[in-house]
């Protein structure tokens, strides 16, 4: 019978059928971070379990780390007891840790690609919900919660239910100045942010195809947002370009067979999709979010939407608090909205295919007095690249604040935070209210409009300047 | 943990789509490294409004919150059931809800219970009439009822009912197909990756 991607991935992880209970899954590599894991480890001590399989499980420390003053001690308390949880969890139960400080530390998304880790038809979990992005090589890849770390830290196997398939078919070509993160936005527009509910996309179509492994991971990080489980993309030489000669890619005659199964990884020819929708990427622009969830973006060069031209009353009394949150006009055009910070990085955007994209825009050119810019690199070694190709100088001479590798602004749980009231452009992936700190106000952008931005002081796309 | 069959006290009416769990717990009380203390934190930004359902007088022995769909929707964080369960919610009755938080909440042992969106209108406006209600969940029956004036069926999966039932510890219910486990992890490919 003729199957989709997702069945094949989802089929060779089924330990176990019980009748009348979810299949029992297998995880392939669980990646761990500081800030969701001391409680599974808590309740496996309690319980007396240990960690069933420590070598498909690799720790980092991203989500409230400092990216600045990394050689003094950490200020937060409560920050500082989180990572040394973490560092004393792992070695209690022989998991590798990438530790603060280390060469391979950085955001859990960022680093597992960059390890190689992450390969075509595993499942990959992480006790965070945009673990979707692995998705982009064609894995089945989704985030969990704490209880959930418990159980793959003991059994390495989750109990769930068979989400449903939906295809998301990006056909054309995406314009010019438009990138990975105006197709996704555009796709959850599409989409709302709820409609992936129970579903795991896959991506197909022409548009998704000429996407290099950097913008793929973007277009899957962001599936959580349009509320599906999981995001999917079918491994190509793409892929498999990226992947080769990784540290943990297999080598080879190992790299042969795995290729030899990788290539098996597409959806078959008549395969049927439990619901399918299609979006024109030549129809795109670069999108800006003027609401408080992600679904809310508008071209840039459109204005603040009107509430009452939302379809529903709920979407229409959702844009009013929106807009009222966010401190917006209807009908005001989206280049005349001032900003005071930039934010470039997260998991979304933060790779360095993204500094890159940045720095172009900004060579030659400065950062507006109002404004304070920062770029922090989604790993350090996307940092150590950034600055052997001598980006970090030219955000710095911009007047942009050059970071090390973490979360930072994409969630302020580090002190990188908007004042109450402050308005951002950020390449990250949620607007939700006070996500970048209380009473903030945060529109969700790509890197190339970030930068254009931080320039102009105003919402900007790279051709404005 | 312990199961839940019945749950019996006043709601507490939250009328808003997509509830994010940046709203239920924001990111500053993740620090956190035990799993309770988080009921401070629920709804924090919205609770500074004193017109907000959680400022009512009695809202603090509420046991059932209902709000709107795509409850729970964005962070994984699984903080934000237990934000919820420690101010004294047990059932979260929504249309719809993240999955994430749907399994986060099953885990922990609150009540995920999907009802219409009528139901969420006859419920709500029953409430608004008299807020101090008391509202029951019947986990084994799957409805919901207040008082004689209104009962409702809600929508949960049998296997997640019998877990929030009966309580059951997930892990233990795993490592009974041990076995299975050990026979799986016989055959995977050996170019899979492993850390050293
Ligand atoms: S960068 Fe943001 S979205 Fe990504 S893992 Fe960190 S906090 Fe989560």
């Amino acid at each position: 019978m003729a199957a989709r991607l997702f069945d094949k991935v989802w089929d060779r992880h089924v330990v176990a059928s019980p009748e009348g209970e979810p299949p029992l899954l297998y995880v392939d590599m669980h990646l761990v971070h500081e800030v969701t894991s001391p409680q599974a480890f808590e309740a496996l001590s309690l319980t007396g379990r240990k960690v069933r399989r420590p070598d498909l499980t690799v720790a980092t420390m991203d989500h409230d780390v400092p990216t600045i003053g990394l050689d003094e001690p950490i200020a937060d308390p409560l920050a500082a007891l989180q990572i040394e949880r973490l560092a004393a969890n792992c070695a209690e139960h022989g998991i590798t840790l990438h530790a603060l400080g280390s060469r391979q530390q950085g955001i859990v998304h960022v680093i597992g690609p960059q390890l190689g880790l992450t390969q075509p038809g595993m499942t990959v979990v992480c006790g965070d919900s945009h673990t979707s992005t692995h998705g982009a090589f064609g894995a089945l890849a989704f985030g969990i919660g704490t209880s959930e770390v418990e159980h793959v830290l003991a059994t390495q196997t989750l109990s769930q239910v068979k989400p449903a398939a939906m295809a998301v078919t990006v056909d054309g070509e995406l314009p010019a100045g438009c990138t990975a993160k105006d197709l996704v936005l555009g796709i959850i527009r599409a989409l709302g942010v709820g409609g992936g509910a129970g579903s795991v996309i896959e991506y197909r179509g022409a548009a998704i195809r000429a996407l290099s492994m950097e913008g793929r991971m973007t277009v899957c990080n962001m599936s959580i947002e349009g509320g599906a489980r999981a995001g999917m993309i079918a491994p190509d030489d793409t892929t498999f370009g990226y992947l080769e000669g990784r540290q943990h890619a297999p080598k080879g005659a190992a790299w042969e067979r795995a290729l030899d199964d990788w290539r098996s990884l597409v959806t078959d020819a008549g395969a049927e999709f439990d619901t399918e929708i299609r979006v024109d990427a030549s129809a795109l622009r670069p999108a800006v979010t003027w609401g408080t969830n992600p679904a809310q973006s508008v071209a840039i060069d459109d204005v603040v939407p009107y509430p009452e031209a939302a379809p529903t009353p709920a979407a229409r009394q959702a844009a009013e608090r929106a807009l009222t949150y966010m401190n917006l006009t209807p009908g005001t055009p989206i280049r005349d909205i001032g900003v005071d910070i930039v934010f470039i990085g997260s998991c979304t955007n933060g790779r360095l295919e993204d500094l890159r994209a940045a720095a172009e825009v900004i060579r030659g050119r400065t950062v507006h007095p109002g404004v304070r810019a920062l770029v922090v690199p989604g790993s350090a070694a996307v940092k150590a690249q950034a600055e052997q190709e001598g980006l970090d100088q030219r955000f710095i001479a911009a007047g942009f604040e050059w970071r090390s590798a973490g979360c930072s602004m994409c969630l302020g749980m580090n002190g990188d935070i908007l004042a109450p009231g402050e308005r951002s452009a950020s390449t990250s992936n949620r607007n939700f209210e006070g996500r970048q700190g209380p009473g903030g106000r945060t529109h969700l952008v790509s890197p190339a409009v970030a930068a254009a931005t931080a320039v102009a002081g105003h919402f900007a796309a790279p051709a404005d300047l | 943990m312990s199961g839940v069959k019945r749950i019996a006290g006043r709601a507490v009416v939250v009328l808003r789509s997509d509830v994010d769990t940046d709203q239920i717990i924001p990111a500053a009380w993740l620090k956190k490294v035990e799993r309770t203390g988080f009921g401070a934190g629920l709804f924090e930004a919205w609770r500074k409004d004193p017109a907000f359902a959680l400022n009512r007088p009695g809202a603090e022995a509420a046991r059932v919150l209902i709000s709107g769909p795509n409850f729970g929707c964005g962070s994984s964080r699984e903080h934000a059931v237990w934000a919820l369960q420690d101010f004294g919610f047990q059932a979260v009755l929504a249309p719809s809800f993240a999955d994430i938080f749907r399994g986060n909440a099953i885990s922990a042992g609150l009540v995920p219970a999907q009802v219409s969106d009528d139901a969420v209108a006859r419920l709500a406006a029953v409430l608004a009439d008299a807020p101090d209600s008391e509202v029951v969940v019947d986990v084994a029956a799957r409805t919901v009822s207040v008082g004689a004036a209104v009962t409702e069926s809600f929508q949960l999966a049998g296997y997640a009912q019998w877990r929030l039932i009966e309580g059951l510890d997930d892990v233990g219910l795993t490592l009974r197909h041990e076995a299975e486990i050990a026979a799986y992890e016989g055959q995977r490919p050996d170019y899979l990756p492993a850390l050293p």
